[in-house]
């Protein structure tokens, strides 16, 4: 103890530090310590929190159109501790909102906003306004789908100011269109020129404070006190309420959402973060050219009014004024908010299209977790949603469409893990092969030989194991012609067993119809099995599946995507390379 | 402003000692706590490389870099290793990685990683001189990857050759600590 004081001491007599942590410790508090003085400490509070979480994020980030959704997702997914750090930056900068409001009633309230705070009232206002800028700009770092349309919105909005719209849009987009120059803008507005314009304005805003003083609410409750250690035991509580309230909705809304990433060619009801809700829904009641009037207009005249506030409360009529102002803006942004959820609620197309982003959010999360290529993760949904336009009004993936949607009218094979030896196993069971999951509801199904064949040869293949085991046998075989990404080490290491397979391929019959190795048409009346389910085989099918290689005129309804030139190369092969799991 | 002198006294409120210890050390306390929470919730994830455990850390493979007829006897040839690569979200396929020397005399094929033991810089071959030459501090190696002149703490790192088919050279590709006297791979 005597150590630690004797540095103090040297400290002191160095820098004079003493003098500032009494000036800070001692200030006085009118009245005593209240409840009611503690927002302004429970924002710079929450503040810190946001400092703190977002330079640590900013550590994973990467913005750019192809990385910055990636990089989110890998914080948020992949790192350790990353879906706690990004919940807390998330729903503290929701609190945080809340409080501004809170603080700004309460400053009202109290006349804390007259004369001689004028300048501290206006340094309070222009800080809510860039913290609703940092909301702003945060809102579409990740750039998913739920920021990229939000955006996308509020910067058209911009483009509507008169006279500056345009060139404004273009400075703030980095260009005519969304990419890489609006994420790297908008992250230097986040995270440098907003947060040093936040903490200077912070810093005149605590210096003001502390020259003029508490303005104490009358009837003073008891006699005065210092800061130390009431007003800041108070204050303690206080922050640490609004850190259990963070928590709270972190863990009840499991973390910060993460959309599918931002896609301009799939439709998605754009909504603003809830406390834009009421600018957002307000706009729906100006018509074309007066949009302007509800974006633009209307919102400035009230924050000049507020900005006025300090001149207009100079009498007593005056503080009256802005005390209906401030009530009336609030319950008026209220209800508006009210009526949007409201709307939104009891509308299907908006439930719908709400319903199936998150279902593609939920697919891509899982096919991001195998690694991302170069392009992006959009590519990585471009497979499932080419098979959802065109394959799954025959074909199903799992039961669905590829994009999480059930299909109830399947006519051709389910394509999920294809040629794996999961699949395989399933597909020659002699029990499930014509079920409508496989060739059931195919012209296969009457005709093929393939059934009988099944039934003939491994019947009761669930109660013999030598039947199970040679069945094994050949699937390990086949599937290892697929040379799917996930099975490279099974199929190395069952070498022995793939050899038995291809020996029992021909054996028991199999080579009278399907070829395995070497394929002719003249000998082969059914699916060449060379190279079964691998990237050239599929792509081969799907190019043709009429071809002699493959049903040749035995072929039921499935178009030649390639052939025809219904779909092209690059597609098909995105939709190849995801049922492969590639 | 008032000032007081003494944090400890405030003789205008008479209080019970007790109660006012309790005050402070509570402000103290949340105050520590509610700061500790964003700071270690960042720590966390700033040591995640440190924390994370590889989940399979990837085994060297045999690449096949070229033909014997390629290579020239007795002068190195630079051959660049592509593989695939992951990098956090990403996945790339065939990037280059890194590189080889290869040496050819009698029929025998010698690799060298051309990343230097001491710090890490790439290793030029320098015709003029027959050696090769380390650029950033110095070291020289001679052709049997034997250090002449020098800081580097072991000779050039070799890799393990096989020639496949009588004429493929394949070699595998493995990355070393660097600086240490012992080749240790990683």
């Amino acid at each position: 103890m005597h150590r630690v004081k004797q540095l103090y001491e040297w400290l002191d007599n160095r820098t004079g530090v003493r003098d500032h942590i009494r000036e800070v410790l001692f200030e006085n508090v009118p009245g005593g310590s209240r409840w009611r003085y503690v927002w302004g400490s429970t924002l710079t509070f929450a503040l810190m929190i946001q400092f703190i979480t977002g330079i640590f994020l900013w550590m994973g980030y990467a913005p750019s159109g192809q990385t910055a959704w990636e990089s989110v997702y890998y914080i948020n997914y992949q790192m350790t501790g990353g879906h706690f750090l990004r919940g807390l930056h998330h729903w503290t900068a929701q609190v945080m909102t809340v409080l501004l409001v809170f603080h700004l009633m309460q400053v009202i309230i109290d006349g804390a906003y007259k004369a001689p705070r004028e300048v501290n009232f206006w340094f309070g206002v222009i800080l809510l306004k860039l913290t609703l800028a940092l909301s702003l700009t945060g809102y579409l770092l990740p750039w998913d789908q739920k920021g990229f349309w939000a955006t996308k919105v509020a910067t058209d909005i911009m483009g509507g100011t008169p006279i500056i719209g345009e060139q404004l849009k273009l400075l703030v987009l980095g260009g005519a269109d969304y990419g890489h120059h609006t994420l790297t803008r908008f992250f230097a507005l986040h995270a440098g020129i907003l947060p040093v314009s936040v903490i200077a304005l912070t810093v005149g805003h605590i210096y003001l404070f502390r020259r003029h003083g508490i303005t104490p609410k009358k009837p003073l409750k008891g006699s005065d006190e210092f800061f130390w250690p009431e007003q800041v035991l108070k204050d303690a509580v206080a922050c640490l309420a609004v850190l259990v309230t963070v928590l709270v909705l972190h863990f009840s809304f499991d973390g910060a959402h993460l959309d599918a990433p931002a896609d301009p060619s799939t439709n998605y009801p754009a909504r603003p973060d809830w406390y834009f809700l009421f600018l957002f829904q307000f706009l729906k009641y100006f018509p074309g050219h007066w949009e302007v009037l509800g974006a633009i207009v209307l919102p400035s005249i009230a924050m000049t009014l507020i900005f006025l506030m300090p001149i207009i409360g100079r009498s007593e009529k005056g503080h009256k004024f802005n005390l209906g102002l401030l009530f009336g803006i609030l319950v008026f942004a209220g209800i508006l908010t009210y009526v949007a959820v409201n709307q939104d609620r009891n509308n299907p197309t908006y439930l719908a299209s709400k319903a199936q982003a998150q279902r593609e959010a939920k697919i891509i999360k899982e096919m991001a977790a195998n690694g991302i290529p170069p392009e992006g993760a959009l590519a990585l949904l471009q497979g499932p949603k080419l098979f959802a336009q065109h394959c799954a009004s025959c074909h199903t993936y799992g039961g669905e469409n590829g994009l999480g949607n059930k299909v109830t009218d399947q006519s051709a094979p389910d394509l999920k893990g294809f040629a794996s030896r999961k699949y395989l196993t399933e597909l020659l069971h002699p029990k499930r092969f014509n079920s409508p999951e496989f060739f059931g509801n195919t012209a296969h199904a009457k005709k093929s030989k393939m059934q009988g064949f099944l039934e003939d040869e491994f019947d009761g293949i669930d109660d013999d194991e030598a039947l199970r085991n040679e069945m094994n046998q050949i699937i390990k075989a086949l599937s290892a012609e697929a040379k799917l990404p996930s099975q490279t080490k099974m199929d190395l290491n069952d070498k022995a067993d793939i050899q038995a397979g291809y020996e029992l391929f021909e054996e028991i019959g199999c080579v009278d119809c399907h070829a395995l190795g070497d394929w002719n048409a003249d000998e082969y009346s059914a699916p060449d099995l060379t190279g079964y389910g691998s990237r050239g085989w599929l792509m081969g099918i799907v190019d043709n599946p009429a071809h002699e290689r493959f049903y040749g005129s035995k072929n039921d309804r499935m178009p030649a995507f390639g052939k025809d030139e219904k779909l092209t190369r690059k597609q098909m092969e995105q939709i190849v390379d995801w049922l492969r799991g590639q | 402003m008032s000032t007081e002198d003494n944090f400890s006294d405030q003789e205008s409120q008479p209080e019970q000692p007790d109660r006012r210890g309790f005050i402070r050390g509570a402000s103290c306390f949340i105050g520590a706590a509610v700061g500790a929470v964003p700071m270690t919730a960042g720590i966390r994830v700033l040591i995640d490389p440190i924390v994370r455990k590889n989940s399979e850390s990837e085994k060297a493979e045999f690449i096949r870099l070229a033909e014997l007829t390629e290579l020239q006897d007795g002068e190195p040839m630079k051959f660049a290793i592509v593989e695939n690569k992951s990098d956090k979200w990403s996945r790339y396929t065939d990037v280059p990685v890194g590189a080889v020397y290869l040496l050819k005399r009698d029929e025998k094929v010698i690799a060298y990683n051309t990343v230097c033991p001491h710090l890490g810089c790439f290793v030029d071959y320098r015709k003029s001189e027959n050696d090769f030459f380390c650029p950033c501090h110095d070291s020289q190696f001679n052709l049997d990857g034997k250090l002449t002149k020098g800081v580097s703490p072991r000779p050039m790192d070799e890799l393990v050759v096989e020639i496949r088919n009588g004429v493929e050279v394949w070699v595998k590709f493995e990355r070393f600590k660097s600086n240490t006297k012992e080749k240790i791979v990683i």
